[in-house]
C-alpha cells in the first residue's frame, strides 16, 4: 500500500468506527432511557404500560403498609391530584417515610399498580428530588405544600443514599 | 478578629493573583522583560496569603468558633478534631477556599521548578494560571464568602453531614481537587505554547510529568470516593455513574488520552495540535465538572447548593476560559504543523486509536451526562439516564482498547514492527485465555458472556506489560523508572479489569428479613443473626447488630452493621459492617425494623472488590514513578543531547 492509500484505509476505518459506535451508543440510549411520570400523567394514561420508568411524588400519610416482619411493602405515591399505588419488596432508603418527597423506579402493571424494582429517598429533610417538587408545584399553583426550606435556615446538603 | 484577617488575606491574593497574571501574560507579549521579575514573587505571596486563609479558618473551625456562618452550618462541638478539619471542605464556600489553595500549590510547584523554562515561557504559564486563580477567588469573595459572620452567634453548630464523617471521605476532596486543579497546569502550558507560536518536543517533556502527576491525583481522588461510596452509603455499591461521578471521570478519560498524546509529542513532535486540544479540553472538563456540582443544575450526592447566581457566576467563568482557549486554539493551532509520517503499527498508531477510543469513551459519557439537562431545557420531557445506557456504551470502546493497550506497547515508534515480541504475545494470550476459562469452569454460578473476555484480557494486559521489564531484568539492561511506572500503570489496569469482571459476574446478594437467631444463605455463605445492641457514639446514638457468616461450618467473617441516628441534624445513617480480605468482602447493612423483631438486612459477598481500588492506586503510583524518570529532570544542555540520541530508539518507555 502507498502512503496515500494506507491513510484513507485508516481515516475510512477511525470514521467507521466512530460511527459504528455512535449507531450502537444512540441505540442503547434509545432503549434505556427512563422517563419521569407523575401520579396525574399516569391517570391520563400517558406512562407506558410494561417499560420501566421513574415514578416521583409524596407518600401519602397513612398509606405505608407493612405486614409486620416481611420486606414487603405498599403504599400510595400523591401529587395531591391523583394517587399511584405502589409495591416494593426489599430495603427502602433511610429517610423513606410518610409525607416526604419519594422517587421509585419499576413498571405499571395491568390492574394499575405501580411495581417498584429500586426506592430513592434524599436524604436531607428539606429535600425534595426536583421533578417531584415542580410536579407539585404545579398542581399548588406555585405553592409548595410540605417542607420548604425555612429562609432563614443554613443551606443544606441534599444528599442521596442510593 | 481571626475571620477577618482570613477575608483580608483571600481579598489580598486575588490582588496579587491579577498581578501575576497581567505581568505574565503582559510583560512578554510587549516585550517588557522587566515585568517578569514580578511574577514569581507575586506567586509566592499569593501562596502566603491562601495559606493565611486557609489557616484561619481552620482555626475557627478548630476553635469552634459558631459567629462563623459556615464553621455554624458544617461543624459541631461535639464533632471529633479530625472531622472539624475536614469540615473545611464539606460544603461550598470552604471546597473553593480548598480549589484556590492547591491551585495555588500547583502554581507554586511550576514556579520553584521552572526555573530552566525560558523567561517568557514560564512567565507566560504562571500568567495564564493566575488568570485561573482570579477567576475563582472573585468567585469565592462574590459569591461563596466563607468568613461571613453570623449575628447573633449560634450556641452551636448544626454539624457536619454525618456521610461525611469518615476518614477516606476527609481525604477524597483534596486529592480529586489536586487532580482537577492540576490539569489547569497542562492547559496553562498549552496557552503559554500557543501565545508563543512555537510548540516542539522540549515542551511536550516540560508538559508531560505535570500531567502525568495530576492524572495520578485524580486517580486516586476517584478510587477514594468510589470506596466511600462503597462502604459508607450503605447499599454496597462503588459505581453509580451518578452525574458528579461522571463530573470526575471524564477529565480522567481525556486526561488519559492527554498524557499518551503527549508522549508520542514528546518522542516523535507528532499530535502536536490535538494534544494542545486535548489539554484545553480536560482542564475544560474539569471547569465543567466544578459548574455541574456547584450549581446545583444536577442533584447528586454532591450538589451542596442550588444557588442560581453562582451557576450563572461559574458558567460565565467556564465561557470565557474555554472559550477565549479555543479562540486562541482556532488562530495558533494551524501554525503548529506536524511533519513525519508513520506506519500502520507503528507505536504512533496505537497511541492514535488509543486516543480515539478514550475521546469515544468520554464522548459516551459526556452524552448520558448531559442528555437529562438538554431534554429538561429544551421541555422534552424529564428523563434519567441509568447504568443500563452507560455500562454497554462504556465498555463498547473500552474493551478494545485493553487489547490494543496489550499490543501497542511492544510497538516501535515510527516502524511497523511488532514481530520480535509476537511469539511472547501469543504465547501470553494463550495462558490468559486458559487462565479465564479455569475460572469460569471453576466458578459456583454468576458467570456471564463477558466474565471470559474480562478475565482474557486483563491477564493478558498483566503479562504483557511485565515482558518488558522481565526481559531487561534477565539481560540486565536497566530499568528506568519510565519504564518500570509504563508497566506497574498497564499491568495495574489489566489488574482493574479483572477484578471488575470478577465483581461484577459473581457478586452474591440477597435483602432479607432477619429476626435474632435467623439465619440466611447468601451465594455460598450463610449468615447468621446473633444479636442487637444499643449504641451510643461520640455524636450519635443507635443500634448495632453482630451477624456471624458461615461458609460450611466454618465461621469466615463477624459483622457489626449499625444504624445510627446523628443528634444535631437528626439523621438516620446506615453504616455497613463489613470483613474486608483481598481475596472477598463480606458486606451486611442493617435497613430498618421491620416488626415482629425483624430487621430489613441487606447482605452481599463481593469477590476480589478491594482489587478494584488496589489497582487504581497501582496505576496512580506507576504514574507517579514515570513522572521521576530522570529525562524530565535534566538541564537544558543536556535535554538536546537526550533527545537526539534517544527519540528514535524502539522501546523506549511512552
Amino acid at each position: 500500500m502507498t502512503p496515500r492509500r494506507r491513510r484513507i484505509v485508516l481515516v475510512v476505518g477511525i470514521l467507521a468506527g466512530v460511527s459504528l459506535a455512535g449507531a450502537l451508543a444512540l441505540r442503547a440510549f434509545q432503549d434505556n432511557v427512563m422517563f419521569f411520570f407523575d401520579p396525574s400523567q399516569i391517570a391520563a394514561g400517558e406512562a407506558p404500560r410494561g417499560e420501566r420508568f421513574r415514578l416521583g411524588g409524596m407518600v401519602r400519610p397513612g398509606t405505608v403498609d407493612r405486614k409486620s416482619g416481611s420486606l414487603d411493602l405498599a403504599f400510595v405515591v400523591t401529587d395531591f391530584k391523583h394517587d399511584v399505588r405502589v409495591k416494593y419488596t426489599g430495603v427502602v432508603p433511610d429517610l423513606f417515610r410518610e409525607n416526604q418527597g419519594v422517587v421509585a423506579h419499576g413498571k405499571l402493571s395491568p390492574d394499575g399498580v405501580f411495581v417498584a424494582d429500586e426506592i430513592l429517598a434524599k436524604h436531607d429533610e428539606n429535600y425534595m428530588p426536583p421533578e417531584v417538587a415542580r410536579s407539585l408545584k404545579d398542581k399548588h399553583g406555585g405553592v409548595m405544600p410540605v417542607n420548604p426550606t425555612p429562609a432563614s435556615a443554613p443551606l443544606q446538603s441534599p444528599l442521596t443514599t442510593f | 478578629m481571626l475571620p477577618e484577617i482570613g477575608h483580608f488575606a483571600l481579598i489580598l491574593a486575588l490582588l496579587l493573583a491579577v498581578a501575576q497574571a497581567f505581568f505574565g501574560i503582559a510583560g512578554p507579549a510587549l516585550g517588557r522583560d522587566r515585568w517578569l521579575a514580578a511574577v514569581g514573587p507575586a506567586v509566592t505571596a499569593q501562596f502566603v496569603m491562601l495559606t493565611a486563609a486557609m489557616g484561619t479558618l481552620i482555626a475557627s473551625f478548630i476553635t469552634n468558633d459558631f459567629s462563623v456562618a459556615y464553621v455554624a452550618q458544617n461543624s459541631n462541638s461535639a464533632l471529633p478534631v479530625v472531622y472539624r478539619i475536614a469540615a473545611l471542605w464539606g460544603a461550598h464556600e470552604g471546597s473553593l477556599v480548598l480549589w484556590s489553595w492547591i491551585l495555588v500549590c500547583w502554581t507554586l510547584a511550576v514556579a520553584l521548578l521552572s526555573r530552566q523554562l525560558p523567561a517568557r515561557f514560564a512567565a507566560r504559564v504562571l500568567g495564564v494560571l493566575g488568570l485561573v486563580s482570579v477567576g475563582f477567588l472573585l468567585f469565592t469573595l462574590a459569591t461563596s464568602n466563607p468568613f461571613e459572620r453570623l449575628f447573633p452567634a449560634a450556641l452551636d453548630g448544626r454539624d457536619l453531614n454525618p456521610l461525611l464523617q469518615d476518614p477516606a471521605l476527609a481525604a477524597h476532596p483534596p486529592m480529586l481537587y489536586a487532580g482537577y486543579v492540576g490539569f489547569s497546569v497542562a492547559f496553562a502550558f498549552a496557552c503559554a505554547a500557543m501565545l508563543e507560536g512555537k510548540l516542539d518536543q522540549t515542551w511536550a517533556r516540560w508538559t508531560r510529568p505535570w500531567t502525568t502527576v495530576a492524572w495520578a491525583f485524580l486517580s486516586v481522588g476517584i478510587a477514594l470516593g468510589s470506596w466511600w461510596a462503597y462502604y459508607e452509603l450503605g447499599w454496597g455499591g462503588y459505581w453509580f455513574w451518578d452525574p458528579v461521578e461522571n463530573a470526575s471521570f471524564m477529565p480522567w478519560l481525556l486526561g488519559t488520552a492527554l498524557i499518551h498524546s503527549l508522549a508520542v509529542t514528546e518522542k516523535r513532535g507528532l499530535f502536536k495540535s490535538w494534544t494542545l486540544l486535548l489539554a484545553i479540553l480536560a482542564f475544560s472538563l474539569s471547569l465543567l465538572g466544578t459548574f455541574l456540582v456547584r450549581s446545583g443544575v444536577l442533584v447528586s450526592v454532591h450538589s451542596f447548593a442550588a444557588d442560581p447566581t453562582r451557576g450563572i457566576f461559574i458558567l460565565a467563568f467556564l465561557v470565557i476560559m474555554i472559550g477565549g482557549a479555543l479562540t486562541l486554539y482556532a488562530w495558533r493551532a494551524p501554525l503548529l504543523k506536524s511533519n513525519a509520517g508513520f506506519e500502520f503499527t507503528s507505536r504512533e498508531s496505537f497511541l492514535l486509536f488509543n486516543n480515539i477510543l478514550l475521546v469515544v469513551a468520554c464522548a459516551t459519557v459526556f452524552a448520558g451526562t448531559m442528555a437529562p439537562l438538554i431534554s429538561d431545557a429544551l421541555g422534552l420531557g424529564t428523563l434519567s439516564v441509568g447504568t443500563q445506557y452507560f455500562n454497554p456504551t462504556f465498555l463498547l470502546p473500552t474493551l478494545p482498547l485493553i487489547a490494543l493497550a496489550a499490543v501497542g506497547i511492544h510497538a516501535s515508534w515510527k516502524k511497523g514492527r511488532i514481530s520480535e515480541r509476537r511469539g511472547a504475545l501469543l504465547t501470553a494470550l494463550g495462558f490468559s485465555v486458559l487462565f479465564a476459562v479455569a475460572v469460569v469452569a471453576g466458578a459456583y454460578e454468576g458467570t456471564k458472556v463477558l466474565t471470559p473476555v474480562g478475565l482474557a484480557l486483563g491477564a493478558w494486559l498483566i503479562i504483557s506489560a511485565l515482558i518488558d521489564p522481565i526481559d531487561r531484568l534477565r539481560r540486565r539492561i536497566t530499568i528506568t523508572p519510565a519504564i518500570f511506572g509504563m508497566a506497574l500503570a498497564h499491568a495495574a489496569l489489566g489488574l482493574f479489569v479483572i477484578s471488575l469482571t470478577m465483581v461484577e459476574s459473581y457478586t452474591a446478594e440477597r435483602d432479607v428479613a432477619m429476626a435474632v437467631g435467623d439465619s440466611a444463605k447468601v451465594g455460598a455463605f450463610e449468615y447468621r443473626f446473633l444479636g442487637l445492641q444499643p449504641l451510643e457514639g461520640p455524636n450519635y446514638e443507635g443500634v448495632r447488630g453482630e451477624i456471624a457468616v458461615f461458609q460450611g461450618d466454618r465461621q469466615v467473617g463477624l459483622l457489626h452493621p449499625e444504624k445510627r441516628q446523628y443528634w444535631v441534624q437528626g439523621s438516620v445513617m446506615t453504616e455497613a459492617g463489613i470483613d474486608m480480605k483481598l481475596s472477598r468482602d463480606i458486606f451486611a447493612a442493617l435497613g430498618e425494623d421491620l416488626g415482629s423483631g425483624r430487621w430489613s438486612v441487606r447482605a452481599q459477598v463481593r469477590p476480589m472488590i478491594n482489587y478494584v481500588w488496589i489497582a487504581a492506586f497501582l496505576m496512580a503510583l506507576g504514574g507517579v514513578i514515570a513522572a521521576c524518570d530522570r529525562r524530565y529532570r535534566v538541564t537544558a544542555a543536556a535535554r538536546e543531547t537526550a533527545l537526539e540520541t534517544g527519540a528514535g530508539l524502539p522501546g523506549r518507555a511512552g
